[in-house]
């Protein structure tokens, strides 16, 4: 799969930027959607270079979403081992972060 | 491991099934002062961390396959944060 950098952290909060097509791949990534994927800080503000991750979750452009990366990222997909190094594992509906112990 | 501040708390509907019914944190990394540094963390929790506390966080996918268990062999999950910090002393 091609990625465009090392993603900043084993599993970190990107939000979805385009769609990817490869008609030609690996044995193993028949089938497997993959997302160009833009990672974001805690304020969900733009972190570093775009990557290319497949999806297990049906995600869209434009959504929050949370990825894992490396070998936990082909273990997110139904294919045993094949050669991916990020998933999008989960999307995200809110972050909370308010403190509960201090008082709104 | 690292030391990481929990900073917020991350509601998913739409997840893989090896995320269901876990808590799932987002973790800030912290350096030896105690000030944030560098990328924050999406970290699934099992020690009942709050945000606000300080943790740590296994980076590391199978010291958490064997903590959290396997389907197939398979777990998609890397980052487990494994410890709530009292205090850290330096020097």
């Amino acid at each position: 799969m091609p990625v465009l950098w090392d993603s900043p952290q084993p599993m970190y909060l990107g939000r979805v930027i385009g769609t990817c097509v490869a008609s030609r791949k690996y044995t193993g990534l028949e089938g497997v959607k993959l997302l160009v994927v833009q990672p974001v800080d805690r304020g969900l503000r733009p972190k570093g270079a775009p990557l290319v991750a497949c999806d297990t979750v049906r995600a869209g452009p434009g959504e929050l979403v949370y990825l894992v990366a490396s070998r936990e990222a082909s273990m997110a997909l139904d294919e045993a081992f094949v050669p991916v190094d990020a998933a999008i594992v989960g999307i995200v509906d809110d972050i909370d972060q308010r403190d509960p112990e201090v008082a709104p | 491991m690292k030391l990481c501040r929990v900073v917020g708390t991350l509601v998913s509907t739409a997840k893989h099934p090896a995320y269901i019914g876990r808590k799932v944190l987002i973790c800030q990394p912290l350096s030896e002062s105690g000030a944030e540094t560098g990328d924050a963390i999406v970290a699934v929790d099992r020690v009942q961390a709050g945000i606000g506390d300080t943790v740590l966080v296994n980076q590391e996918g199978s010291g958490t396959r064997q903590l959290l268990g396997t389907v197939d062999g398979k777990l998609p999950i890397r980052s487990l944060i494994v410890g709530v910090v009292d205090e850290v002393a330096l020097g």
